[in-house]
Formats: structure tokens, sequence, C-alpha cells
């Protein structure tokens, strides 16, 4: 097929206004952290940041056991218990960024959050660098501090980062994003100089 | 920087926007970028994009600003590109304020009528540039028969050019320390004005620097009014001796009577001759007795038989008619004092400026005598406003035309418009009652602080060359708005060549580099603009050698 289609990984098993749960296809197959996913919630597509991942037991009640005590390898115990990969799996929260609608991206809440059972999609290069030519969403991303365990000034970092691969002027994108994260955090300086530290060198 | 240059590069010209302030504060504008800071100067100017008029406005002070004060204590390492292109502009930045002067509209009408003073401010954000060439041209119009040009703006080829119309309606002032330009500065402005003939110039020249040809302070020689306008100036000396050593061709050789010297004169000379208040009552009281001849008689006879005579009227003491004696007796030392003079020398100085020759009066040896200066000064100046004033009055009766305007050029003049004397002498007359008269000043000093206040307030263009007393600084910008602001300014300008200037003549302040004189392209101009009435050359002079 000459159409490329879009890379299906996850399935949305939790959702609000905000963000939403999905549950990856693959036990750690997760998009990387920070890095943008969609999913189709006709008419719009809502667009999302991986903020947090998580694998476990299927079971909330069975917590797995240490398994690998006579094995050399850790293939090894997948390899001899291939049942498994069946009895985990791997999460991510997602948080929304944006949303699609008829071509144009908006880059605050949609109006509806996702339906459970919503497909989620790996987003392209090309919807990547789309995507970020506005850096609205980083005020978005900022709104969620104090939602995941994960600090936001690391979310932040990283979804710059991954954003940055798909500019060619990738130093140019990140000192202007550097500029706009200094705007939003000009009473913040410690927080800003974390996030410069782990963005500049990129 | 390239001129053409110049203009393609005018969208590159922006420095930031505006972001608070006041008509009389001035206007804060946040740097975009701090690495313009140290590109920025004071004293220069900028153009503001207001929604509908444009400003122009003088850069007054600069600083640095951040969002958080926590970021001195643990400064960002800016030598990293990366930090310090992010940081630079948005929570560390630079700060210009600025003083708007004027308002360039965009409509037709005020195209018409040029620059208005400014009456409002731009809005919020208005985007700020470096003025470019056209917007000061536009301020200070183009050098023509009525636009002197002075000298550009720092970092720009643009000419400032002074309104002659305005400038000879009041009187003016040039000042600044010693060794800061003034002298140039003054050659410059009347060499421009005669050139014009918009006004005849008298210059009580002290150190014989703008007759004839003079060495500058870097050694060269450089020409003056004489030789660049020959038919057009006429020297007077008081000592043809000197005048002759440095082989200038004089006009006319003055002679002063004591018979001319009133009481007035004295009393203006008081502090200098060092006569007490007894002693100055004392002189108009031997005017009184003796009449025109007091002074020849007083210095010629003993002073027993003057008191003899006077006792008659008066009771005088022997020591009070001692003092003056010994005090007056200085005048003999002024040798082109004489019993009677052999020619009037007022008459012959006021033909030469009613057939529109200007006249330098030259001190020779009397140079850097105050004495001298200040008496030959005010006592010709006295004669040649009464003048004035009866012809300026028969013309208001349509009997006669109304006299040329006459500027009087004195150096050295808080001596004679110093709180003390300035309501006595009539210089202080001239500058208080303006341009009544067809008679102004340019008044040329080094120590404006000690000029009468209200002389000061009166004087319409200030130019002013470095000064660092703050006495001084205060009293050449006093009622001038944003004066706080100027001040920066004033005492920041370079030690050579660059003039603050502002007032009657100018639009608005604006620091300019002061054009060169004194080489041999500087001259060339001389001659290109003809003045407004051509015809004075030969005729005239025929006429005044009948």
């Amino acid at each position: 097929m000459g159409i490329e289609m879009p890379l299906k990984v996850a399935e949305v098993i939790e959702a609000n206004t905000t963000e939403f749960t999905a549950q990856c296809y693959e036990l750690y197959q997760a998009p990387p952290f920070g890095s943008l996913v969609k999913t189709s919630t006709a008419p719009v597509e809502i667009y999302g940041i991986i903020y947090n991942t998580t694998t476990g037991s299927i079971d909330p009640g069975r917590r797995p056991l240490a398994r690998g005590k006579e094995e050399s390898k850790e293939e090894d115990i997948y390899r001899i218990h291939p049942q498994f990969s069946s009895l985990f799996r791997t999460e991510c929260n997602v948080l929304v960024v944006g949303y699609n609608e008829e071509g144009r991206i908006h880059h605050y809440l949609p109006p509806h959050p996702a339906h459970i059972h919503s497909f989620v999609y790996q987003c392209s290069d090309e919807e990547v660098y789309q995507f970020s030519q506005s850096l609205d969403f980083l005020s978005l991303i900022l709104a969620s501090q104090g939602k995941s365990p994960v600090p936001v000034e690391e979310l932040l970092a990283a979804s710059l980062r991954y954003a940055s691969r798909t500019h060619p002027e990738r130093g140019e994108f990140l000192i202007t994003a550097g500029r706009e994260l200094t705007l939003l955090l000009s009473k913040e300086v410690n927080c800003l100089s974390t996030i410069l530290k782990r963005i500049q060198g990129e | 920087m390239n001129k053409n240059m110049h203009y393609e590069e005018q969208e590159d010209l922006r420095l930031g926007i505006v972001t608070g302030g006041s008509l009389t504060r001035g206007l804060d504008v946040k740097l975009d970028n701090t690495d313009l800071i140290e590109d920025v100067s004071v004293g220069t100017y900028v153009t503001i994009a207001g929604e509908r008029h444009h400003f122009l406005g003088m850069i007054t002070d600069i600083s640095l600003e951040m969002v958080d004060p926590m970021l001195s204590i643990n400064p960002p390492d800016l030598s990293n590109p990366f930090l310090s292109r992010v940081l630079n502009g948005t929570i560390i930045y630079g700060k210009l304020h600025i003083l708007p002067q004027l308002t360039l509209s965009g409509s037709a009408a005020s195209l018409l009528e040029g620059p208005q003073q400014v009456k409002t401010i731009p809005s919020h954000f208005a985007m700020v540039r470096q003025a470019s060439e056209q917007d000061i041209a536009r301020a200070f119009g183009e050098e023509d028969e009525k636009h002197i040009y002075i000298g550009n703006p720092l970092d720009m080829e643009t000419k400032v050019c002074l309104d002659v119309s305005r400038l000879i309606e009041r009187s003016n002032g040039i000042f600044g320390k010693s060794g800061t330009g003034k002298t140039f500065l003054t050659r410059i402005l009347l060499a421009e004005m005669v050139q014009r003939g918009n006004a005849v110039n008298l210059i009580f020249d002290m150190h014989n620097e703008y007759g004839w040809m003079s060495t500058s302070e870097s050694g060269y020689e450089v020409k003056a009014l004489k030789q660049l306008f020959p038919s057009r100036v006429a020297v007077f000396t008081l000592d043809e001796q000197s005048s002759s050593r440095r082989g200038v061709s004089t006009d006319f050789v003055v002679e002063i009577g004591y018979d001319e010297i009133e009481p007035e004169d004295i009393s203006i000379l008081q502090e200098t001759l060092n006569i007490t208040d007894k002693g100055i009552e004392l002189v108009y009281e031997l005017h009184e007795h003796y009449g025109k001849k007091w002074l020849d008689r007083f210095l010629s006879q003993s002073v027993q038989e003057t008191q003899e005579e006077l006792e008659q009227r008066i009771e005088v003491h022997r020591g009070t008619l001692q003092a003056l004696r010994r005090s007056l007796s200085q005048l003999k030392r002024l040798h082109f004092l004489v019993s009677e003079a052999r020619q009037n020398s007022v008459a012959s100085l006021l033909a030469y400026l009613n057939r529109k020759m200007n006249v330098v009066l030259e001190f020779g040896r009397y140079r850097d005598n105050i004495l001298a200066y200040v008496l030959v000064a005010n006592m010709l100046t006295r004669r040649i406003h009464d003048s004035y004033v009866r012809r300026k009055e028969q013309a208001m009766g349509e009997s006669a035309d109304e006299p040329v305007p006459l500027i009087i050029t004195i150096e050295e003049a808080h001596k004679f418009l110093n709180s003390s004397v300035a309501s006595q002498t009539i210089f202080g007359t001239i500058a208080r009652e303006m341009r009544k008269y067809n008679v102004t000043l340019l008044v040329i000093d080094q120590r404006p602080g000690s000029i009468d206040e209200e002389v000061m307030s009166q004087i319409g263009t200030k130019m002013s060359c470095l000064l660092d007393n703050e006495k001084d600084i205060d009293s050449v910008l006093t009622g001038i708005h944003g004066k706080s602001d100027l001040k920066v300014v004033l005492s920041r300008l370079e030690t050579k060549q660059q003039a603050l200037i502002f007032g009657h003549a100018v639009p608005m302040p604006i620091v300019v580099r002061v054009k060169t004189y004194g080489t041999p392209d500087s001259y060339e101009h001389y001659g290109s603009i003809t003045p407004t009435r051509a015809k004075l050359e030969t005729e005239d002079i025929d006429d005044l050698w009948g």
C-alpha cells in the first residue's frame, strides 16, 4: 500500500477531559515518554502526550513473583513461562494537549473526552512537526503539574526533545521553545533552569 | 554607516516595544534583545510607531532589568549560547528610557504643518526602532537659506539644521567648559549667519579669534570671518599695533574719549575696579558736578582740588576720594581711552551695521582684560541699543524702515549678566526685552551657573558643549521639559565637537556632532548660499567709503 498507515499502539480504557489511559496491545510496547499520540473520537482527533507508563499484573489482586533465581538470562523467564506476556499489561497515561478538527489543529482541550475503546495511534514525524508549530501546548503541560507522579519539568523537557527531532532547525526550535518557557516560568527560575538544562545540547 | 545601507536596513532597526511610562516621566522601552544594549547610546533618537502617529524621542537612560531577583543570586551561565539566546530578552532584558519629543503624523495636513510638539504618548507595546535619517531630516528640515546646518546627530549622516528666523528672534547662548569647542561652534554659527545675511552681527572678540586667522588648539590655523567674507565683515580694533602685527587688515581703530564714559559704565565695573558703594555714589556726584568731562577732570587734578570743589555740594571724605581715584586710575592703562576721541566710534560702528556689514571688534593686547572688555562692550552696546530703540520706534511710527536685526556676541557673559549687575547692564536689558527692538545677544560662557536666572530663562536657543558643574548644568537646563533626563545626556557628551542643542530654533533637543570647521573643505561651503539681500556688496561698500 502506498499510504502509510498510522501505527496503532493502544486502546483507551479510561478517559476524562484532560487525560486518558490506554492499554498497549503489546507488553512493554508503549510509545516513549513525552511522545505525541492521537486517538480518534469522531468528528475530532484528540492529541495527547504520554506522561506516565505502568506495567503490572492484569489482576490487581495478584502480584507477580520473582522467577529468575535459576535462570542465567532474563529472556529465559518469558521463554519458560510464555503465559506471562498475557498476564501482564502495559498502560499509558496520556495528557490531552489539543485536537484536530477538519484538518485544523487546536492547542487546547477538545469539547468531549475520548471514548473508551478508541484506538490510540502513534503520531508520525510529520504530524509531530505540524503539531509543534505552535508551542501553546506547553501551558497545558504546565497546568498538569501535581497530577502525575512524574515531575512536570521532566515531561516538558522530554516532549520538547521528542518534538525537536522532527524539526530540521532543531536548535532554533529549542531556542524558541526555551524562550516560550522562560516567559511561562518567569517566576519559577529554578524550575526553568532545570528544564533548560535538560533540553540544551540536543 | 553607509547611507544607502541605512535606508535598506530600516526595518532591521527595531529595538523593542513600549512597556509603560508617561508624557512627563518619559517612556519605558523593553529591548528585544539584550545584545542591543551596547549598541544604543544616550542622546540618540528613536522612532515609536503608535497607532495614528509616529513619535520621535531621545534615549535618556539605559538600564538592565530582570524578572526575578533570584537570578542575581544564582546567575545563569550566559557564556552558554543556548542559555544566552533563551534568556536574553525574556527574563533578563535591557530597558531604555525615552523622552518623547515630537509627533510625526502620517496625515496630509500634518505633513504640511511639520512635526508637532508631543502632546500624547504612543499606546502600549508600540514598536520602537532607531530613528532613520529621513525621520531626523523631517524634524529638522533641509539645509537652505533659512536653515543652518550645524552638525549631525550621533551615529548618523543626516544634517541637523537650525531655523535662522527663529534663531535671530531671540537671544541665544553657547555654553561649555573651557576647551570643549565653544569657539568652533560660535565660528560656524557666525559664519553661517554672515553668509545668509538675515541679521547683522557685532562681535566683541575678546580673544581675537573671530575676525582674522587664529590657531586652533590642535595647532593648525583656521580662517575667520573676515577672510571668508571680506566684503561683508569689517574688523574694528582697540589695538592697532597688535592687529597689524598679526597681519589683520583692520577697518577702523576704536578710540573712546573719557567724556564718553558715564557713571553707569563705572558702576558695572564696581567689582572689577574694586570700588565701594560710597565710591559709586561719588562717581554720580562727580558726573553731576563736572558734566561730561568728569572723568578727565577727576583724574587730571589733585584729590584735594576735587574735594574742595565738591564740598560746595556735598561732604566727602578724602579717603573715599583717594580710593576712588586709585581705582579709576586703572583706566589710564587702557590706551584706547583718550581725553577726546578723534572719531566717533559709535557712529562709525552704526554706519557699518546699517549697511549690513558685520563688525568684529578685536581687543588686541587687551585680550583677557576683563576691565577693557566689560567697559567697551557695555559702552558701545548701550549706545547702539539706544539708536536701535529710536529707529524701531520711528519704524513703528512708520517714518522709517525697521533696523536690520542685530546680534551682539559677547564672551565671558557672566561678567555682564551675573545677578548683581544684570539689572544694570544693557545686556541684561537686551536679554530680557528680547527681540522687541531687533537686538539680540549671542552669549558665550563657560560658567552659565553664574548668569542671572532671569536672563537665562529668556535665552531662546541654548547650545551646550560638555558641562560638569552641577550648578552650570542646572542653570542651562532651567525650564526645559525632561530636565533630569537631559542632565544625564549633557554630562555624557564627548569633550570635543559634541553639543546638546535645544530651544527655540530646533524642534526638539538634540545631541549633535558639530560639523568640522577649519579644513579647506569646510570653507568651500561658504559662498554656496547667497544672502537674502545679495546686493550689499560693492555698491554699499562704495557708499561706506563715500
